[in-house]
């Protein structure tokens, strides 16, 4: 730990100075006999927050500038993990250093370039006034001396500013690009006014596609051609160049994002499709960044303003996430690891996304009920239920994977649920294992197409045999879970489905094909109040109507992980129905023998003496089509043979 | 799962006796429902009836936990206590120690409490004895054994161990691979 680090003494000084790139290695600051390359770049990144990095140039040209100034090891410890990325991404482009002029706060205009991708404006540190503090904090393994110390406070401002400098040049060069081609883009806007295109953007041809895919596409040639393609796909009778349809540009900017986002065709194509053209890239584009890590209260144990002014007191900066939930807090920043304060030993808070306490609150468990969450581990959603539940009733929680279930039940008891159960069934032997429970819910293994800025790998490693094998698992697990759930309960009676999805076919069409296929359920409100309605109609598929109730949530438009969430409820199974539906088709059956069979007794809403004269005639006439020679009849009503 | 015999009730009320003493017959008589010991796989938990009912059509091979899980029996039939049972060690403890802030962080990785940690000890505390440990604010970090008597720690000088460590809420992070 880095506060820590801070009492001990460093280990021993090597008798080379190592180049930067091997130390970056090391954990410890303290290690490195480095020269105060850290330093500067310590102070500046504190100023700005995310950067695209740079790639970083060996080190040992710089060494130069540092002839004059002695090297006695690192001046203080670092303990905040942002110091590392700093140090890397300032690396790049300094090659000189301009010891002359102690120029004024290179901060403030770093700010300005940064593209701040983290709420929350990053404090400004002032180089020459903490310089010298933290070197004098820091500095008790080394020898400093007051003249050692000012030569050196000097450099190192005077290096942050060259390096800054730079920067900003670097900087205004790509913006200095990026409106290159925004002029060009308008241009060719007001030359147009019908047809145009043909010099400033064309769709590349089949053989230039394939040219393309052996050499590796630059960047600001890709993402200009979807720019461009979006635009024109938005105002397609206007902008489109003659001989090029519709679905030739598509297919272009599809073949573009997979390039250019990192997806396989059949994904980059599949998530496309689901949204209009902007907002597909929308969506792209945020899954490549992360979503804010949320915590949730854990009320068994606190409260949430309680916990909040003890994290505060840590450290940490942090905010309730909303109005949607009253056990939510998103954390900014922390200068403690998150999940190791006391606090989270303690078990007050567990760390989990903000759209997984969407299912849970769609559940709504009343106290005193059985519930079952099918597929629990880690087990954030089931001690969310444990605590709504208040630690009355019982609570299953099953997981497949028996090694899973190994942090679940750490979790259920460092979050003191003592109602829990943990098992490690397949969910589809649910109902048989134990069924009557009040309320069930399924967070059903899925492709994981929601947290993809969470795990990069799902862009390339779904396939589309992935999607048919993971629907028809889920198809199975929902019928389960409904036939788990006990239709007389008195309070519940209700299934949630939720996954971390949002392709259709893991989505609406696994709560269709459930409603077909169990016709005693019905999809009821989540009890949500954001979120987009589900589809009732995608790409040629209709479902039922009532899909509408259930929800979508959107990295790009809710700032949470892609979720799906629909709720259902169990009535009673009508069983007179199912023989009513049977009766017709014995009858018939029955008359073609060519015998006359009595109808079963039961009073099925058919009136069989009305029905006979009618039934009697069908069959004469059948038998006449045969060839046979019907009975006479018996009354006097002549049918029209 | 299946009860406890008696040799093994009787290891775990002993070792549950040294941290709660008397308080120990609120475990079993609770107004609040009846709670029962069963014993799964060599742990010993602790759970109400009605979820033990229920989960008896939980197979043998399928079941992982049930309730609380106090501790387990070793394989020499010795009972160690778990961090997992502080809940309720905390609640009907006798003997409290509290330690200092900057104390919370080596208890937090398993070492002993030093005389210099020490905050407040409940008084009359004798030697050996199981004791709750609480940082300032009163939330429950651990429990551990006595070195000294209350009369006795006064007199020792700050580097010396006055409680031995048993368990800590460290441990569900650094124990997470064997707790379970």
């Amino acid at each position: 730990m880095g506060r820590r680090a801070k009492n001990k003494q460093p280990p021993p000084e090597p008798l080379d100075a190592k180049p930067y790139s091997s130390t970056k290695k090391l954990g410890k600051r303290k290690a490195e006999t480095q020269d105060d390359k850290p330093r500067p770049a310590k102070k500046i990144k504190d100023s700005k927050s995310k950067k695209p990095r740079v790639t970083f140039d060996d080190d040992a040209g710089s060494n130069d500038g540092w002839e004059g100034v002695q090297d006695d090891g690192v001046i203080g410890d670092l303990d905040d993990l942002i110091d590392d990325e700093d140090d890397d991404m300032l690396r790049g482009p300094v090659q000189e250093l301009d010891f002359d002029s102690d120029e004024d706060e290179p901060a403030p205009l770093l700010l300005r370039g940064r593209k701040s991708k983290q709420g929350g404006p990053a404090p400004n540190i002032i180089p020459t006034g903490s310089d010298d503090s933290s070197e004098e904090s820091g500095s008790d393994d080394e020898r400093t001396t007051m003249a050692n110390m000012e030569a050196r406070s000097r450099a190192l401002d005077a290096k942050a500013a060259a390096e800054a400098e730079l920067d900003i040049e670097e900087f205004q060069q790509a913006a200095a690009d990026e409106d290159d081609e925004d002029d060009v883009d308008m241009d060719g806007q007001e030359d147009a006014n019908g047809d145009m295109d043909a010099e400033p953007f064309h769709l590349p041809t089949a053989e230039e596609r394939e040219e393309e895919k052996l050499t590796v596409p630059d960047v600001h040639t890709v993402q200009r051609r979807m720019r461009e393609c979006v635009r024109i796909l938005g105002k397609f009778k206007r902008l489109a160049a003659e001989g090029h349809s519709r679905s030739d540009y598509i297919a272009q900017l599809i073949l573009d994002i997979s390039s250019h986002y990192g997806y396989n065709d059949f994904l980059a194509e599949k998530l496309f499709h689901l949204f209009p053209v902007a907002e597909a890239i929308e969506f792209f584009e945020a899954n490549e960044v992360p979503r804010p890590v949320t915590i949730r209260t854990n009320t068994l144990r606190t409260r949430r303003r309680d916990l909040a002014q003890a994290l505060v007191n840590r450290g940490v900066n942090l905010e309730p996430i909303g109005k949607w939930t009253n056990v939510g807090l998103q954390v900014f920043e922390s200068s403690v690891p998150i999940g190791a304060t006391p606090e989270y030993l303690a078990g007050h808070y567990m760390l989990q996304a903000a759209s997984s306490f969407l299912p849970v609150i769609a559940l709504a468990p009343q106290p005193n009920e059985r519930v079952l969450d099918m597929a629990s581990a880690p087990g954030g959603k089931t001690t969310h239920i444990a605590a709504l539940l208040q630690n009355t009733g019982v609570v299953f929680a099953n997981d497949a994977n028996k090694a899973r279930t190994k942090s679940l039940t750490a979790n259920v008891h460092r979050l003191g649920c003592k109602n829990v159960v943990v098992c490690s069934y397949d969910g589809r032997e649910f109902p048989k294992v134990m069924g009557g429970f009040d309320r069930v819910l399924l967070d059903a293994p899925c492709s994981g197409t929601g947290v993809i800025s969470k795990d990069a790998s799902v862009k390339i490693n779904k396939s589309e045999r992935d999607f048919t094998l993971l629907s028809h698992l889920q198809k199975q697990l929902i019928l389960c879970a409904i036939d788990s759930v006990s239709p007389e309960s008195k309070t519940g009676g209700y299934i949630v489905y939720s996954t971390c999805s949002v392709t259709v076919d893991e989505n609406e069409s696994v709560v269709d094909y459930a409603l077909r296929k169990r016709p005693n359920v019905k999809l009821v409100e989540t009890g949500l109040e954001f979120g987009r309605e589900g589809f009732t109609k995608f790409r040629g598929k209709t479902f039922h109507p009532s899909l509408n109730l259930t929800r979508r949530f959107y990295p790009h438009v809710h700032n949470m992980d892609g979720f799906f969430v629909a709720k259902f409820k169990v009535e009673k199974r009508v069983k007179a129905k199912k023989a009513d539906e049977e009766e017709p088709i014995m009858v018939e059956v029955v008359a073609e023998d060519g015998t006359v069979e009595n109808k079963p007794q039961e009073d099925a809403g058919f009136d069989s003496d009305e029905d006979r004269p009618y039934l009697e005639e069908s069959k004469r006439r059948r038998m006449k089509a045969k060839g046979l020679r019907p009975p006479p009849r018996s009354k006097t009503v002549k049918a029209t043979a | 799962m299946r009860p406890l015999t008696e040799d093994e009730s009787r290891a775990v009320f002993e070792k549950l006796a040294n941290y709660i003493g008397k308080n120990l017959i609120h475990l079993i008589d609770r107004p609040d429902g009846a709670y029962c010991f069963r014993l799964q796989k060599d742990r010993v938990y602790y759970v109400s009836e009605e979820s033990m009912r229920l989960s008896i059509s939980v197979a043998r091979p399928n079941l992982v936990s049930l309730g609380t899980c106090f501790g387990k029996f070793s394989k020499s039939g010795k009972f160690k206590l778990h961090i997992t049972a502080l809940d309720y060690i905390s609640k009907y403890a006798k003997y409290k120690v509290w330690i200092k802030p900057n104390g919370e962080m080596p208890f937090l990785y398993g070492n002993h409490v030093l005389k210099a940690h020490l905050g407040r000890i409940t008084e009359d505390t004798p030697e050996h004895q199981g004791v709750v440990v609480y940082s300032m604010s009163d939330m429950p970090l651990g429990f551990g054994v006595t070195a000294r008597a209350t009369v006795d720690t006064r007199k020792l000088d700050p580097t010396s161990i006055i409680i031995f460590h048993q368990a800590d809420v460290g441990e569900y992070l650094r124990d997470e691979d064997t707790l379970f």
